[in-house]
């Protein structure tokens, strides 16, 4: 059992819990990810270790609310345990001297694009950082993000903060007039398909952070295949990171829908009991 | 009296009623059942039966021991040599294991060894196991990587000689593919947990949720603890890596398993792990695992299910018992077929697959008929499901971790066989992830090796 130790709102719908889980944060980097259990019925789910550490041997995990196990998660408070947490999986990013990076980050990508940046940054790279959300209190994480990063630009979609527009806009104009060695792109899946359409014609190496659906993590199961360069590779093994040029987004796009209807019957269910009835019980 | 020539009948489930739920199908012999069959032992001097069981049971002794109804002790002389006799006598492939050696064979079938060994297993559960006396503890301490059957039995045998063991498990329950493969018609999950808290009422510790080579690494591991076993199997499903594989409805036989059977999927929504069953099903593949996929498809609500396998009856590797069950419960068998493309909608949803017919030709390596295509005999199948069990090869992530541990081409650890050492120091492996996909015996057989030879190493040398 995993107690959760610290606890924060950080948008509507989006929350930050901090766990102990020793095994893990001695060995957690940028990149790495864990696959969780809330309770005994539940299913198995995949959430970025955002932050991690060492003397109160515990990780962060930053997660949007979008159906029931997310829910679930977010009515727990300090105190209360997670069944199991399985970490850190996937291959760390790789961090190293660059020259001038770029970090493109959107909605609660953003929180998993912080450890890597500061890698990058720690390695003595030059970092600009694009965020965006969909309105002002939805950039999460734009503190930590500013003080590791040299640039910092931040977009919303109704213009509450920063430019009114979307990441891309931005970094489109970034690469129109300088030499970028390095880009990350880390969010909504079709952010990271349209930033790496972009970046294709620019030739800047793009590093995107694939969210497929997950089971074991360890590569077991195969769920979380993707096409990768024209190859089924497994994003839990051979990822979570690939080269966003060679990607296939549409396959990947159209997998993370398989279970639509399901998730749809457990949320409902979820919702009409409030959390109740569907078997979480305190431990 | 003249013996019987057939075995006693073991009680099973009707077929209309079980296709329907996710009970057991064999039901297990009743006390008389039991005696009955005993009864057609000839206590053979020789035992060749014994021969055929990779853990070496006394095979007559223990029948003996049913005659006289003496079923503690038969359980526990079955225990001297296995750990697990409820799961293998469900699971074993007696007929190519110890009931293939039986004189029986001669006049007629086996003795039912495997249903017998279940009968007494079944009989200590029930009433609840005696913990066996560890007379001597020792100062020595080995981590076990993997809870499978080998790892258990690895585990078992040395917590039994006062060893102190920690099973690592990168799972949040223990068992291995007793847990997330086999399904519960044919090994209650139950039994399975029985199983386990027997091997750790010998002491041992087991964690779950580490997943070595990430948690933490064999060598890390090698500071804390005297020796290392690895038990990891072979757990990571291959492919057939032709045209649409990717498409929704298609999952490996691994995936589709472990949501249903360790996620229990099958109960969703009140369990949260969702599953996709489509009307008509195509399981890619003959082995035990291919049998299982069908079979639990059929379960949760397809209306066809389909095994399309390349060669023919004859050279399918699951047991024969499943492919009778398979058969009564409605599976439909299409021999010679391989598949050469599978064929989507506009959403991305799986609805045909192209096959090619095959004939046979030579034997190959595996002394099985090669099947060869015919050359424009496609056709399209029509299914909106299709699972693919053509064979799993052991996980990397240890390997890849581990540099000084020696693997063979196909991924498997390379060990020396008598004893079960790797290339490392201090490092043992079997089951599985050394031999490629087994059995549940023959993994239990290479634990046993293991065992012998880490105490060797820690207590004799
Ligand atoms: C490597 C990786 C890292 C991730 N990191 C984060 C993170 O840091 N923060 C965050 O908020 N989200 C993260 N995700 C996505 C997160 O796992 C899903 O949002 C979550 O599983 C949704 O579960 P649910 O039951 O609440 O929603 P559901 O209603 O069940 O699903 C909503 C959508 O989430 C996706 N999803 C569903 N089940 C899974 C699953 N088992 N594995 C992956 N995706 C699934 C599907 O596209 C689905 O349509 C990550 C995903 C991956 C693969
Ligand atoms: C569906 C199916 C049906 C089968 N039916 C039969 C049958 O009827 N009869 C029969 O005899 N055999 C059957 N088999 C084969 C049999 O189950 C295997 O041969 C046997 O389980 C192998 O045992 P093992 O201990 O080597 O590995 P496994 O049972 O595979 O156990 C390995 C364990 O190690 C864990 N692990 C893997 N990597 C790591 C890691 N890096 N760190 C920590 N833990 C790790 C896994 O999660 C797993 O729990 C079947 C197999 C399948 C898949
Ligand atoms: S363990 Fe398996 S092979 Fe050995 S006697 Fe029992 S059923 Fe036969
Ligand atoms: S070979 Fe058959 S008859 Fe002879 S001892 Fe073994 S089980 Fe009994
Ligand atoms: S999640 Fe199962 S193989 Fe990657
Ligand atoms: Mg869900």
């Amino acid at each position: 059992m995993f107690e959760i130790i610290v606890k924060k709102e950080l948008a509507p719908n989006v929350k930050l819990i901090e766990v102990k889980a020793p095994l893990i944060a001695r060995k957690a980097l940028p990149g790495q990810f864990v696959i969780l259990r809330v309770y005994e019925k539940g299913e198995r789910i995949p959430l970025t270790i955002a932050e991690k550490n060492i003397e109160t041997e515990s990780i962060t995990i930053v997660f949007q609310e979008v159906g029931k196990t997310t829910k679930l998660l977010g009515k727990l408070r300090v105190g209360d345990k997670i069944s199991d947490i399985v970490g850190p999986l996937g291959n760390p990013s790789e961090i190293e001297r660059f020259g001038v990076v770029i970090g493109v980050g959107g909605g609660v990508g953003i929180a998993a694009l912080y450890p890597i940046l500061k890698g990058l940054k720690e390695k003595g790279n030059y970092v600009i950082s694009i965020i965006g959300g969909r309105s002002a209190n939805y950039v999460i994480f734009r503190e930590e993000i500013e003080k590791i990063s040299d640039e910092i630009y931040v977009t919303t979609d109704d213009g509450s903060l920063g430019r009114k527009g979307l990441v891309t806009d931005v970094l489109k104009e970034i690469l129109e007039k300088r030499k970028i060695d390095r880009i990350w792109a880390v969010g909504p899946t079709i952010m990271m398909k349209v930033v790496s359409d972009l970046t294709k014609a620019y030739h800047v190496p793009t590093i995107v952070s694939l969210n497929p659906i997950m089971v074991d993590g360890t590569g077991m199961c195969g769920g979380c295949r993707v096409t990768v360069g024209g190859k089924i590779r497994f994003t839990c093994v051979d990822g979570p990171e690939f080269d966003g040029h060679l990607v296939d987004f549409d396959e990947l796009l159209t997998r993370l829908k398989t279970y639509k209807d399901e998730e749809t019957l457990a949320l409902r269910l979820f919702e009409e009991s409030e959390g109740e009835k569907v078997g979480y019980s305190k431990s | 009296m003249a013996i019987a020539k057939a075995k006693t009948p073991i009680p099973e489930q009707p077929v209309e009623q079980r296709v329907r739920n996710f009970d057991e199908v064999a039901l297990g012999y009743t006390e008389e059942q039991a005696l009955m069959e005993a009864s057609r032992c000839l206590q053979c001097k020789d035992a060749p039966c014994v021969r055929g069981c990779p853990v070496n049971i006394d095979i007559p002794g223990f029948i003996r021991l049913i005659k006289e109804k003496k079923y503690d002790e038969a359980i526990k002389k079955i225990k001297e040599n296995n750990n697990l006799p409820a799961t293998t006598g469900r699971v074993c492939p007696q007929e190519t294991q110890c009931e293939a050696l039986c004189t029986l064979k001669k006049i007629g079938e086996p003795v039912a060894i495997g249903r017998l060994e279940r009968f007494v297993a079944d009989y200590e559960l029930s009433k609840g196991y005696d913990i066996p006396l560890i007379k001597v503890r020792r100062d020595k301490r080995v981590a076990v990587v993997g809870s499978g059957p080998a790892g258990l039995t690895v585990a078992g045998d040395l917590a039994r000689m006062g060893i102190k063991v920690s099973i690592f498990e990168a799972f949040h329950e223990p068992g291995g593919v007793l847990i997330y493969g086999i399904p519960e018609f044919r090994l209650p999950k139950r039994i399975v947990r029985a199983e386990v808290e027997y091997i750790k009422s010998l002491g041992v510790e087991i964690f779950t949720n580490v997943v070595v080579g990430r948690s933490i690494t064999i060598d890390e591991l090698l500071k804390e603890y005297d020796a290392v076993f690895i038990g990891t199997g072979a757990g990571a499903p291959q492919f057939l890596n032709i045209p649409g594989e990717n498409l929704i409805g298609i999952y490996s036989a691994n995936e589709f398993l472990t949501r249903v059977n360790l996620m229990k999927a099958y109960k969703f929504p009140e369990y949260d792990t969702p599953i996709k069953i489509g009307n008509i099903v195509g399981v890619i593949g003959g082995g035990n695992v291919a049998m299982d996929a069908a079979r639990t498809a059929l379960r949760l609500g397809a209306k066809e299910v389909h095994i399309l396998y390349r060669r023919t009856e004859e050279e399918m590797p699951a047991r024969y018992e499943e492919i009778i069950h398979a058969r009564e419960e409605g599976i439909i068998f299409n021999f010679l077929v391989s598949p050469v493309r599978f064929i989507g909608d506009d959403k991305g949803q799986l609805i045909g697959i192209e096959l090619q017919r095959m004939t046979l030709g030579e034997p190959d390596s595996s002394g099985r008929r090669r099947p060869i295509p015919i050359e424009g005999s496609n056709f399209i199948f029509s299914l909106d499901m299709a699972i693919v069990a053509i064979g799993t090869v052991p996980n990397p992530l240890i390997s890849m971790t581990t540099p000084d541990l020696s693997i063979n081409k196909n991924g498997t650890i390379l060990i020396d066989k008598e004893t079960g050492k790797t290339s490392k120091d201090r490092v043992f492996a079997g089951g599985d992830v050394a031999s490629g996909s087994a059995t549940v015996i023959n993994a239990m057989g290479a634990g046993k090796i293991a065992a012998k030879s880490i105490f060797k190493l820690l207590v004799e040398e």
